[in-house]
Order: C-alpha cells, then sequence, then structure tokens
C-alpha cells in the first residue's frame, strides 16, 4: 500500500469544522493524484476508514481523479445537499429513506450506463438512486460475556432471554439511538413494520437501562472491550470488518427475519462534475467483479440473485414507501412511542 | 393519385380506392384504441391514487385535542408498485398544513363539490395528477373540514402510453396491410362477372349471334343489354344480306330457267353452225348461271341452319345413296360412272340431313362437273374412330396451295366459271357436324379425292 501511504502524506486539507457551513462533517479527507486534474466530490456516511480501499482502488484505474471525501451524519448529509448548492457531485449513503427523499424532491439526477442497465430492477429508483451493496442488521456478541446462554434465533426468544437474565444485561446493552442516527430509524421502523414483538422488545430492552449509540463503529467496539455484552441492529458489514480485529465477537442473525440495507449513491441536481459521479457509480456498481477489493472493504455487493435466496432476508424496498417514516407527524409518533418504552421508569 | 388510376383499371380504381378506406379506418383503430387505452390508464393512475388518498384519511384520528395522523405505509408505497414515479402528499385541517409537503398547491374549493376530484398540474418542474378528498373529523364535538391532496408525476403513465402507441401502430398497420389486401380480393372478385361476360364473348365463334345470356349483375345489364341488341341488329343485318342473295338468286333462276328454254327451242331450228356453236355457248353460260343462283340458295340454307342447328338421329348411307341417284342422270350427260363402295348398310350419324344432303350433292356435283368425259367417280364410306366419306375422282386436281384456298368463297379453278361456293358449303356443313374436308391427291393416279370427315358419337 505504497501508494496510500502517500496519499495520507499528501492529504493536505482536513476541514472539520474549520469552514462556517450550515452542516456539521465528521470527517474529511482528501485523496491527491500527481496530474491533479479534476476533483470528485463525495459526501458520505461511510466512515473513511470502511471507504478508503474503494478509492484507492478507483484512483488507481481512473489516476487524474482526485477525490474529496466528506464524512457526515446521514441527516447532515441530506442538510447538505437541501442547502448546499453544488458543494459536492456524489451523495452516498446508508440511509435509504433520506435518499429516496432527495430524488423523490428533484435534488438528484437522472444516471444511466451499461452498468446501471445490469443492475436487478430492486436496487435502483427512478435511475437516480443506485444500491451498490446490500448490508444486512444483525445483533453481535462480546463471546466472553454472553457466557454459554442459549443463543436466540427468533426476536421473541430474544426477548424471552432477556426476561429471564436480566441481571446479567442491565446497563450492557447498545442499540442504535434513532432520534440521532438515520440509519438506526431506517433499522427500527422496518423492525417496527415487521414483526409485533418490535415494540416488546424496545421495552424489555428499555427496562434493562439500554444504552444508545450514534454509530455501529462504537458499538462494536465497546461490544469487544467486554463494555456491553450484546449490542442490536448492527451494520453487519462493520461488524464482519471488526471480526479480524477482535476475535471475541460474534455475529447472530435472527431466524425469524433481518432486514437488509442497501447502500446507495445518488448524482445531485447541483453537482458539477456528474460526469465524475457517474465513473464512480460505475465503478461501484463492478463491485462484485473485484472480489479482492470486496474482502477488503468488507462490503457485500448487490448481484443479481444473493437477496432472493434467503427467505429470512427482508431488503428494504427503495420507493415512495420509504417516504412514509419520513412523514413529518409519523416520525414524532414514531420517537415519542420508541422514548417512552426506553425510558420508562 | 391520378397517374394510378390513368389507365382507367377499374380493378386498380376499386383496390386504391378500398385501400384509402382501409388507411382511413386503420387510423381511427389505431386512435380508439390509443383514446381508449391511455383513458384506462390514466383511470388506473387515478384509482390508486384515490385509495391513497382515502387510506391516509382512514388513519386520521383526533386525540387530546388535535388531530393526528399515523401515515400508513401502503398509503405511499402502493403508489410505487407500478412504476417509479415521485409522490407527493399533503393534509391540511382548517386550512393548516398538519403534514406533507406544505407547496402542494390544493386547488380551489368548488372543485371539491365537483364530482371529478382529479387534476393535472405542473409541480417542481414535472407534471402530475393528483387527488384531493375531504374527510370531516370531530374535534372536540366540533366537525371540522380535513383536506388530503395525493400526487404523482406521470413517467410511468408516458411510458404506458409509449406501449401503447406502439401496440395500436403495429395494430393500425396490420389492419390496414389486411384491408388493402381484402380491397384488392375485393376488386378482383366484383369484376370476375365482367370478365366472365368478356370471356364469354370471347369465345364465340366468328358465325355465334346468339345473345349473350346467364347472370350477370344488375349493374352490367345495361351494358349486356346494349350488346345483346346490338348482337341482334347485326344478326338481323347478317339475315337479311343472306335473304337478299337467296332472294336474289331465286329471282334470277326463273328467268333464266326461260331464257334457257328458249335458247334451247332456237338452237333446234337454227342451221348455221356458226350461229349454233354461239348460242350452245350462251346455253353453258346459262346453265353455269343457274347452277351459282342454286349454290347460293344452298348457301344461304346452310347457313340459316346452321345458327339452328337440331341435329337427329340419321343414316348416312340412306343420304349418299340418295345423292348418287339423283345426280347419276347429270353423270349419264358426260359417259360418268358412280361407283358406291360402302362398307356396310347402315352409318348411323346424329346430324342434319338436309345440311349433310346439301354438303354431300355439292361435293359430288362439283367432281361431276371437273371430271372429264367417260371416267369414274368413286364414292367411299368407312369408319372407325371417324366417319370419312371420300369422292374420287378422275379430274385435273388441285395445285399446290390450292387445297386450302378452295374453301373460301368466290375461288374456282382456272377457266371454269361457277361461284365456287360448293366446298364452302360443305366445309361449314362439317363445321358444324365438329368435322372438317379434306382435299387430297387421288392415290390411284391422276385427279382428286375430297373427303367429308366428321365424328362418330
Amino acid at each position: 500500500m505504497r501508494f496510500a501511504y502517500f496519499t495520507y502524506l499528501l492529504a493536505a486539507f482536513v476541514f472539520l469544522k474549520s469552514f462556517a457551513l450550515a452542516f456539521e462533517i465528521e470527517d474529511n479527507k482528501y485523496y491527491e493524484v500527481e496530474k491533479n486534474e479534476q476533483i470528485l466530490r463525495i459526501i458520505s456516511t461511510a466512515d473513511i476508514e470502511a471507504f478508503e480501499p474503494i478509492i484507492l482502488a478507483f484512483q488507481k484505474e481512473f489516476q487524474t481523479i482526485a477525490i474529496d471525501y466528506v464524512v457526515a451524519s446521514s441527516s447532515q448529509t441530506m442538510e447538505a445537499i437541501y442547502n448546499e448548492n453544488g458543494k459536492f457531485d456524489l451523495v452516498i449513503s446508508s440511509a435509504m429513506d433520506l435518499q429516496t427523499k432527495l430524488a423523490n424532491d428533484g435534488l438528484a439526477q437522472t444516471y444511466k450506463s451499461l452498468e446501471t442497465e445490469k443492475l436487478p430492477i430492486w436496487a435502483q429508483w427512478r435511475n437516480q438512486v443506485y444500491g451498490f451493496t446490500h448490508e444486512p442488521a444483525v445483533m453481535v456478541i462480546s463471546k466472553k460475556e454472553y457466557g454459554n446462554l442459549p443463543l436466540p434465533k427468533t426476536r421473541d426468544q430474544f426477548v424471552e432471554l432477556l426476561r429471564r437474565n436480566s441481571e446479567k444485561f442491565i446497563g450492557r446493552i447498545g442499540t442504535y439511538d434513532v432520534s440521532q442516527s438515520g440509519l438506526g430509524y431506517l433499522f427500527a421502523t422496518q423492525d417496527s413494520r415487521n414483526t409485533d414483538s418490535f415494540w416488546r422488545l424496545i421495552e424489555m430492552i428499555g427496562r434493562l437501562d439500554v444504552e444508545l449509540y450514534c454509530c455501529s463503529g462504537s458499538m462494536i467496539e465497546d461490544v469487544s472491550s467486554g463494555r456491553l455484552v450484546l449490542a442490536y441492529n448492527v451494520l453487519g458489514s462493520y461488524a464482519e470488518n471488526s471480526l479480524k480485529k477482535f476475535p471475541g465477537l460474534k455475529i447472530i442473525s435472527f431466524d425469524d427475519f433481518s432486514t437488509i440495507m442497501m447502500r446507495t449513491a445518488l448524482i445531485p441536481m447541483a453537482a458539477k462534475r456528474p460526469d465524475l459521479s457517474g465513473k464512480m457509480i460505475d465503478f461501484l456498481l463492478q463491485l462484485h467483479s473485484k472480489p479482492d477489493l470486496v474482502a477488503l472493504s468488507g462490503l457485500q455487493p448487490i448481484t443479481r440473485h444473493n437477496l432472493l435466496d434467503d427467505k429470512r432476508t427482508r431488503p428494504i424496498r427503495l420507493g415512495p414507501g420509504l417516504l412514509v417514516f419520513l412523514d413529518k407527524l409519523r416520525k414524532e409518533n414514531f420517537l415519542r412511542n420508541w422514548e417512552s418504552s426506553i425510558s420508562q421508569e | 393519385m391520378r397517374l394510378l388510376v390513368k389507365n382507367g383499371s377499374i380493378q386498380r380504381r376499386l383496390a386504391v380506392q378500398l385501400s384509402l378506406v382501409a388507411g382511413i379506418l386503420s387510423f381511427g383503430l389505431f386512435m380508439l384504441i390509443q383514446v381508449v387505452a391511455e383513458t384506462a390508464a390514466v383511470d388506473t393512475q387515478d384509482k390508486i391514487l384515490r385509495a391513497s388518498a382515502i387510506s391516509i384519511a382512514d388513519s386520521l384520528y383526533a386525540e387530546n385535542g388535535k388531530v393526528r395522523l399515523e401515515l400508513p405505509y401502503a398509503a405511499l408505497s402502493m403508489l410505487g408498485t407500478i412504476s417509479q414515479d415521485r409522490v407527493f402528499y399533503r393534509v391540511l385541517f382548517k386550512e393548516k398544513t398538519l403534514t406533507g409537503y406544505d407547496d402542494l398547491p390544493v386547488q380551489a374549493v368548488e372543485m371539491l363539490e365537483r364530482k371529478n376530484k382529479f387534476s393535472t398540474f405542473q409541480y417542481r418542474g414535472e407534471e402530475v395528477r393528483s387527488v384531493l378528498i375531504k374527510r370531516s373529523i370531530a374535534v372536540d364535538g366540533v366537525f371540522s373540514d380535513a383536506i388530503i391532496i395525493v400526487a404523482q408525476t406521470r413517467l410511468g403513465l408516458n411510458v404506458i402510453s409509449q406501449k401503447i402507441t406502439r401496440t395500436a401502430t403495429t395494430m393500425g398497420v396490420l389492419f390496414f396491410l389486411f384491408g388493402t389486401g381484402l380491397s384488392v380480393w375485393a376488386a378482383h372478385v366484383a369484376l370476375n362477372p365482367l370478365n366472365r361476360i368478356a370471356q364469354a364473348v370471347t369465345q364465340r365463334g366468328p358465325k355465334d349471334l346468339r345473345p349473350v345470356t346467364g347472370n350477370s349483375p344488375s349493374e352490367l345489364k345495361p351494358l349486356v343489354d346494349a350488346l345483346n341488341s346490338f348482337i341482334l341488329r347485326l344478326k338481323s343485318s347478317a339475315l337479311r344480306t343472306e335473304d337478299f342473295i337467296s332472294e336474289a338468286a331465286h329471282r334470277v333462276r326463273t328467268p333464266l330457267a326461260t331464257v334457257r328454254t328458249q335458247a334451247e327451242v332456237i338452237h333446234r331450228s337454227l342451221d348455221k353452225s356458226k350461229n349454233k356453236t354461239a348460242l350452245r355457248d350462251m346455253i353453258r353460260a346459262l346453265d353455269e348461271s343457274s347452277r351459282s343462283a342454286g349454290q347460293l340458295l344452298d348457301h344461304a340454307m346452310v347457313n340459316f341452319r346452321s345458327d339452328q342447328f337440331s341435329p337427329s338421329e340419321i343414316n348416312l348411307l340412306d343420304i349418299l345413296k340418295e345423292v348418287c341417284n339423283r345426280l347419276s342422270p347429270l353423270a349419264g350427260l358426260k359417259d360418268i360412272t358412280i361407283n358406291n363402295e360402302f362398307q356396310e348398310d347402315n352409318c348411323l350419324f346424329r346430324g342434319d340431313a338436309i345440311l349433310l344432303h346439301n354438303a354431300i350433292r355439292n361435293i359430288l356435283d362439283n367432281a361431276i362437273k371437273y371430271s372429264p368425259d367417260d371416267s369414274i367417280i368413286t364414292v367411299k364410306c368407312h369408319w372407325s374412330k371417324k366417319i370419312i366419306v371420300s369422292f374420287e375422282d378422275a379430274g385435273r386436281g388441285f395445285s399446290g396451295n390450292e387445297y386450302t384456298k378452295r374453301f373460301t368463297r368466290g375461288t374456282n379453278v382456272g377457266d371454269v366459271i361457277g361461284s365456287g361456293l360448293g366446298l364452302t358449303i360443305a366445309n361449314e356443313v362439317a363445321i358444324v357436324h365438329g368435322g372438317f374436308v379434306l382435299i387430297s391427291k387421288n392415290k390411284k393416279g391422276v385427279g382428286s379425292c375430297v373427303s367429308l370427315i366428321l365424328p362418330t358419337f
């Protein structure tokens, strides 16, 4: 990774809130190239660490494209596209609902290429939102802390397990703070749609004094450090990646269903270099033909069949249905219910 | 257009006109499919929009003095099932936006009173179809109106209408091709009676002057009638000519006979051989004229009977024998012997006895006339597949190309005076009976052989 080393050295600008922006960014990195002719500006919800292999592989193929990679939360990303005219050429986000809303509100450009034509119909919307990975929501447990309790197969069994062993789990369960994290909200709302046991589960973990997190990364860290016994609704791709680093982790998928999220890319209407964005989208859609990159990034690429193989998977469908939980009243209701379930005394 | 019909083919004209009609009908069909199908497509979208709006209205409820809404997942997801169209909605209560896109226009209130609550307008850069419904909600016992608007872009509709246009075009073109094919066929069939009549008239023999009969369409009646009246006039004109000739011949024959008798009387009373020779020549010329007049009469009679040909069962040998008997005195004048060589006693044949009598008499008369004195004429009759009646003489015969010319009216052998009608009459009779007359050289040496060849039935 000599190239990566150089780029680290050359990564000149880390803005980190240094500008007076209308939105908050979490991280920023500039990937320079020797012939710096054109810049592709990406705003993404994916951590730099997770996405860097892809950027470097992309730059190996397109050696004249510099990339400015900005990391922000999904809601801030949304904010950025609504308010910042033309600052970004590509939005990569795990919040499918917000991406759908951007397209529905007319803030996305239509893009078509040979690669997008090959994509299965359910993995794109309006030729504007393109899914390029599918990532399940999983539960992560710490093998050591969990002990030899039976592993739950369904959410009902999970609730039952928590009820029976409540003293062991008090204060040691983590999950997304749905009021903070767009992805957490997406997972929670899909859960609520798919099973009746969702609210019982939330009540139960609320009673067990659940710890709330902004991101999958910190949840996984806390599980591996032993601070948490388990974390519910963690991004599978991150968990998979962490297994190498933290061998004490174990990933659990439920048998009743597992929500599958697609990481999506779209080109904002105001993008200045939609041609470069198109190249990146094509590159992302070719991910399935680059197994080494898949292994490196831990991102599961979309292929034509893999979601239909398994009856347990519930892929989140792109489309106007995703707008429902973004409805102001519906969201207020959901968050109110969620908070009252979580913070009951 | 004008070029196509210029040379006046009715069939082509008919085909072109019918094709034009087919074209107009095809276009009509195209428009019909287009309109019906697009109405159906719009209707489908309208129904889904309406269902969506109703499901939103149904999930409105009042709680703690406030109107609340639990937007159903299906309300929006159902709109995404048939197309990837953008979806907008807005819910208002007491004219204040409760949720949704607050810039989505509320149509005039009178829209609510109308039956049709759908409208199409531009929103966020695209054409949208929207539905607006009203629902009364009681808050603290007081009813107020909530208005629900659901709108969707028409991308899917455009895709459908493109598909419909393609289908309609295909149908239209196929219909047109089919229609054109039918037109050509119909034009052909419609003109069949005309072709049939034309063919019937073309195939007629030169003397067939019967009127055109058979079923002809009423449109062709005037044409057929005109043709028939023309044929009738032609026929009467021909008849008149024949009548005139026979009348003339008849009128001439009687005075000729009188003149001949007188000349004979004078010839007997004359002494001077010089005058006698002159008178002899005159009598011979009178004989010829009389014979020609007879032939003309025969010819007229043959023509008449040919037109109304009605055959009956006859014995050919009887006719032959009778003719031979009648002409033997004439042959006797020149010391000519007539030999009969008949195969059997009977030769049954279906034909017109008078016509055949005429024909045989003329052939034999010819043979006697051209035979030298003191010679033999052999009359044969034999049959196998065909009946062959032949007359062999020892006359001068015919030379080369004369064999065919013989049948033409008014030609004659060299210096012999006469109408030259004998063989013409025989030939016409033969043709009426489906046979012909053959002239060949006498196999036995000098002279010729005239054969009347008739088919057996």
